[in-house]
């Protein structure tokens, strides 16, 4: 991590859950900031100017998304939800609110900081955008020239399969909605066709992975969107 | 199902209902002789009593005609308006039934017992809107005369000369709680009479005091005092009789009354109904049809029918028989039924007719054994023998004026063909031989046509053959006296003959009859036996009794709140009225005491528990004769015998449905025990290895790699119990309905992020997936779909040892995508392979593996709802494979067209 000590403020009602992510961030170097409730957590964010919201969508007092919702309102801060598995539909609210990527619980160390990592560095400048190449597996894009090579050979990508593929890029290791993905490949007006979408991410596949059946870096979060897992 | 479980509230409500039965109104009658001895006046005296002592009364109807003395008496009390009745364009003031229900007071007022409701009013007399003011728990005050007793009716009217037509069953007033004899001696009756202060009606004046003659009313008021008598005795026998610790058994005695076909069957059965009275005895009146009063007419029928009625409202139970002899008939009855004495109708016939045959009752006599006849004479016929329209039978469509036709035809056409064969025959045969053909056509037509048709067939034969044949021929004179002989002999055969004949095809009919009878009961019987559900019942009784009876049958079943449901459709049927023959447990409608005027008879469907609904039946003949038929005696027990037989059909899948219930509620208990005791093992398990575990990392002895592992353990085992738990919240999800969430998705992605999710279970298996190029996009919700394959991989590595392949592989079958999991492992346990899908199953009973065998039924659960099927089965050894299949299908549809890449 940084030179710079880390703030994060981790909303959550749930004391073990609290203890054991302030444990292990802790560890990581990182000072963590507990919020009881959704309110103390909006108080504590204001006043503590954390880099990083962790936030857990089932509190006692306010609806998850409602506390994104009045987050968004000021400040553009990552925010990390935490929610239950088998309420899909929540985290996709939660991420159309303005969240940037969910765990779902129960989730593991190594898990959690992977997803905190890919936020700060996005947040902190140092995200893929102004880079020229990027690389997974042995698949190399160079962005500046547009093209793409696998194992050495270069990979012919239609317009659309190359744009998406940069937009995966661009938020590599983050969570992307359809509808995200939709609006930034296709414009505003497709938001709704989620067929196309799996259509051009399985030929994306075919051409890039291994075994497409069993993708290991363009992965799909069933229910809610794709994720590229990189580096 | 759930309808029929009982609950609480409509317990409570049946243990009300009870006790609202228990809590009867009392009926205290005021009962006088005649008119103007002051029952209303004593009425209204005692109901100002009880108003003093605080009690709620309502004055329902009372007739003050006008007295100032009545009137005044009527201060105080509350007074029921009537209800007001179209009848032939007036409107008639009415007692309002339903209005004092509703008041429900403590004590009501109702004058005159005896009088006829305006047509059109729930009951057609006003007795029966006071049993149900009764039955309601409403006590009751009424006044009445003598000369309204039904048993009475005829001796006052022979008392008096004039005749009352509204009328009190006996038993009504037998009924009552208190009698209190109004008495007024006749002088003095007849100084109020003079002196103006008896109501008398304008019109009638001159009969009134007709009938206000002091002979008339010492007569009457002997009457009712010898009947308050009665009714003191009876109480006083009563009393002993429950005040007695060992009542001797006495034999209760039985009469039985032949109703005869003539006009005087009312009063005989009048009489019956006073003797039997006297006697305390059980009463039976029957009608013997014989073939003669088989021939009888509309008119007489309805006369006999409606003797028949009388007798059931004063008592007896009545029935119809069919014999030809009829004092043996009578006296086989009389046995089998035990009646101990018999009453009979004095003949009316002439002295010729008495030579030619004895009397009725003289036979009876002669043939009687063991049982008394009496003989009740009556006034010579005061009418005449009415004849009119068809003759029919009581029991069974017989002889129609279409079969005489043809009987006279016949005779002729036999006589015709006969008188031509013979020309044939006559010169090779002596002339006695050819007699005998025409006496074999006639006795030929006889045995077809019947007696009447013998009888013409003979008288032509006779002018044919005399015509025909004797010398002079073509002549009907005769020369040889000898002839006279064939004709009075042929004559005689014929007759004989076709009286035999008639009587044989009359017993035939009658079996016939009885046969068909049985045969319905029999075969409703056999059909409702077979019927495992109510509407089946339903079904079932509608269609033979609508057969049965020629009429538009339709069934009410009580609903969970007893309103009641018609089965079916069509039909003028009302609901409410049968809902009231429900609520009442009585039948209404045409032919009854309740609403008589609709179209509709109802019967309630008693059976041994409870009522368990209403039979309606529309008799379908138009003619006021098909309902008359459907309530002759006969037809009215076989209805009766058809409604009790689907009253307990209905109670008896009633109960069946109950057991079933029962038998359901077992098994969820079953269930619930096998998941909790299969839950408790399964999260114990883990639980108790965590903390096993941690306790160990707790004490600090175990140090470096022996650490490692055993947070290794510790996080394996936490996931265990997650899947444990992922799967638990699952079935509970989907158990409480599946809300799909369809869209179009490509297979191969949700088996990449299944595979995904069981990475760390799969690590030491090798997964493979063979999926066709040319798979299209499916329809399905991806969460669930996803969940599916999760929990057949994690299968898959649960029961195969490590090392093993696991293949995911799909095809196009028909219009559906067949997707199969199938694994080289050990495969599934012999014949067990259906069971797998149920809850809580596992290959193996018990087994060290984990997992609750919730998976399957969760995948089974999700591929229905998605309108697939799913099947596990062994790969075929012989293939050179060996391990266990499990192939699911999901509709292929018609996916949207895609832009082209």
């Amino acid at each position: 991590m940084d030179n710079a000590p880390i703030n994060i403020v981790v909303i959550e009602d749930d004391k073990p859950i609290r203890r054991f992510l302030s444990t292990t961030l802790e560890a990581e170097g990182i000072h963590v900031h507990e919020a009881e409730t959704g309110k103390q957590g909006l108080v504590d964010v204001a006043t503590r100017k954390p880099d990083l919201i962790i936030l857990d969508l089932g509190l006692p007092d306010m609806d998850g998304v409602e506390v994104i919702r009045r987050l968004r309102e000021w400040c553009a801060l990552p925010i990390l939800v935490l929610s239950a598995r088998a309420q899909e539909s929540e985290k996709v609210a939660a991420l159309d609110a303005g969240a940037d990527d969910y765990l779902t619980k129960p989730f593991g160390v190594a898990e959690c900081l992977a997803r905190i990592r890919v936020l700060l560095r996005r947040h902190s400048g140092q995200g893929t955008a102004a880079q020229s190449e990027f690389a997974f597996g042995d698949v190399k894009i160079d962005l500046a020239a547009r093209m793409v090579f696998k194992a050495g050979e270069p990979v012919h990508l239609t317009p659309i399969e190359y744009r998406l593929l940069t937009t995966l890029i661009r938020h590599a290791g983050r969570v992307l909605t359809h509808r995200e993905l939709l609006r930034e490949v296709w414009g505003p007006s497709h938001s709704e066709s989620s067929q196309y979408l799996r259509v051009y991410m399985g030929h994306l596949r075919q051409k890039l992975e291994d075994e497409p059946a069993l993708p290991r870096f363009i992965v799909t979060e069933t229910g809610v969107g794709y994720r590229l897992l990189a580096g | 199902m759930s309808e029929y479980r009982p609950d609480p509230d409509q317990l409570l409500e049946e243990i009300q209902r009870d006790e609202a039965q228990a809590t009867r109104g009392r009926l205290k009658i005021f009962f006088g002789g005649c008119a103007g001895v002051g029952k209303t006046w004593a009425m209204l005296a005692a109901a100002q009593a009880k108003v003093r002592e605080g009690a709620v009364v309502v004055a329902g109807v009372v007739e003050t005609h006008g007295r100032a003395e009545t009137a005044a008496m009527l201060a105080g009390l509350q007074q029921l308006p009537p209800r007001h009745i179209e009848y032939r364009g007036k409107r008639l003031p009415e007692f309002d039934l339903d209005s004092a229900l509703l008041i429900k007071p403590a004590l009501m007022l109702i004058d005159e017992f005896a009088h006829s409701n305006v047509p059109g009013s729930r009951h057609p007399k006003r007795w029966q809107d006071v049993e149900e003011l009764l039955s309601a728990g409403i006590d009751v005050y009424t006044t009445l005369n003598v000369q309204h007793l039904e048993s009475l009716n005829d001796i006052v009217g022979q008392i008096t000369g004039i005749v009352v037509r509204e009328t009190v069953p006996d038993r009504v007033f037998d009924a009552a709680d208190e009698v209190t004899l109004v008495d007024l001696p006749p002088d003095e009756l007849l100084a109020r009479l003079q002196a103006g202060k008896v109501y008398l009606p304008q019109q009638a004046e001159r009969a009134t005091q007709h009938f206000f003659r002091k002979g008339n009313l010492l007569a009457l008021r002997e009457l009712a005092l010898r009947r308050t008598a009665d009714r003191v005795d009876a109480q006083m026998r009563a009393y002993r009789a429950d005040q007695s610790i060992r009542p001797v058994w006495q034999a209760r005695e039985r009469l039985l009354v032949c109703v005869g076909p003539g006009n005087c069957a009312e009063k005989l059965v009048r009489s019956g109904a006073r003797l039997a009275a006297s006697l305390h005895a059980d009463w039976l009146a029957i009608y013997v049809e014989t073939p003669a009063l088989q021939r009888q007419g509309e008119a007489e029928r309805a006369r006999t029918l409606k003797a028949l009625k009388l007798a059931q409202e004063l008592g007896a139970e009545t029935s119809v028989l069919a014999g030809v002899d009829l004092p043996a008939t009578l006296l086989a009855y009389a046995q089998s039924r035990n009646a101990s004495k018999l009453v009979v109708g004095k003949s009316q016939r002439g002295m010729l007719h008495r030579l030619w045959r004895q009397p009725l009752s003289e036979r009876l006599a002669h043939a009687a054994r063991d049982v008394d006849v009496y003989v009740v004479a009556h006034e010579l016929d005061d009418g005449k023998p009415a004849a009119t329209g068809p003759a029919r039978s009581m029991l069974f469509d017989t002889g129609t004026p279409r079969r005489k036709r043809y009987g006279i035809v016949a005779a002729l056409a036999a006589c015709g063909i006969t008188s031509l064969i013979a020309a044939g025959l006559v010169d090779m045969f002596d002339l006695a031989n050819v007699a005998m053909l025409y006496l074999l056509a006639v006795v030929l037509v006889a045995v077809r046509f019947g007696r009447r048709a013998g009888a013409l067939a003979a008288v032509t034969s006779v002018g044919a053959f005399d015509f025909f044949f004797v010398p002079p021929r073509m002549s009907l004179r005769v020369s040889d006296t000898q002839y006279l002989l064939t004709f009075v002999v042929m004559l005689a055969v014929a007759l004989i003959i076709g009286q035999l004949a008639a009587r044989l095809r009359f017993e035939a009919t009658v079996a016939t009859y009885r046969e068909r009878r049985t045969r319905a009961l029999y075969e409703l019987g056999r059909e409702l036996a077979g019927a495992l559900t109510a509407p089946q019942v339903v079904e079932i009784g509608a269609r033979q009794l609508a057969a049965l009876f020629q009429s538009d049958v339709q069934l009410f079943v009580p609903d969970s709140m007893d309103k009641l449901q018609a089965a079916g459709e069509g039909g003028a049927f009302d609901a409410g009225l049968a809902q009231w023959a429900f609520d009442h447990q009585q039948p209404a409608g045409l032919g009854t005491h309740t609403l008589p005027a609709s179209v509709a008879h109802y019967l309630p469907l008693r059976a041994p528990m409870r009522v368990r609904g209403v039979l309606a039946l529309i008799p379908r003949m138009a003619a006021a004769g098909a309902a008359q038929q459907i309530f002759q005696p006969e037809q009215q027990r076989l209805l009766e015998t058809c409604a009790s037989q689907i009253a307990l059909s209905l109670e008896r899948v009633h109960y069946v449905e109950v057991a079933q219930d029962a038998i359901v509620a077992m098994e969820a208990e079953r269930l619930r025990n096998g998941v909790l005791s299969a839950v408790s093992h399964d999260l114990r398990t883990p639980l108790t290895s965590l903390l096993g575990l941690a306790s160990l990392l707790e004490a600090g002895h175990v140090h470096g790699e022996q650490q490692q592992e055993l947070t290794t353990a510790i996080r394996q085992e936490a996931e265990r119990m997650n899947r444990l738990v992922i799967n638990l919240l699952d079935m509970a999800r989907l158990q409480s309905g599946v809300k799909l969430n369809k869209a179009w998705q490509l297979l191969d992605e949700v088996i990449g992020s299944a595979a995904r999710a069981v990475e760390s279970v799969l690590l030491r298996h090798v997964l493979k997936v063979a999926l066709p190029a040319d798979l299209p996009m499916l329809a399905f919700d991806a969460v669930l779909i996803e969940r599916v394959f999760v929990n057949l991989l994690e299968n898959a590595a649960k029961y195969t040892p490590p090392g093993s392949v696991v293949t995911i592989a799909a095809r196009h079958s028909g219009g559906m995508i067949e997707v199969t999991v199938s694994d080289d492992g050990p495969g599934l346990p012999a014949g067990r392979a259906e069971q797998l899908f149920a809850k809580f199953a596992r290959g193996e009973s018990e087994s060290a593996t984990p997992g609750v065998g919730l998976g399957l039924a969760i995948c089974r659960t999700i591929i229905e709802a998605h309108g697939g099927t799913i099947q596990a089965h062994n790969l075929a050894p012989d293939s050179g494979k060996h391990g266990a299949a499990f192939t699911f299908t999901l509709p292929a549809g018609n996916p949207p067209a895609l832009p082209e890449a």
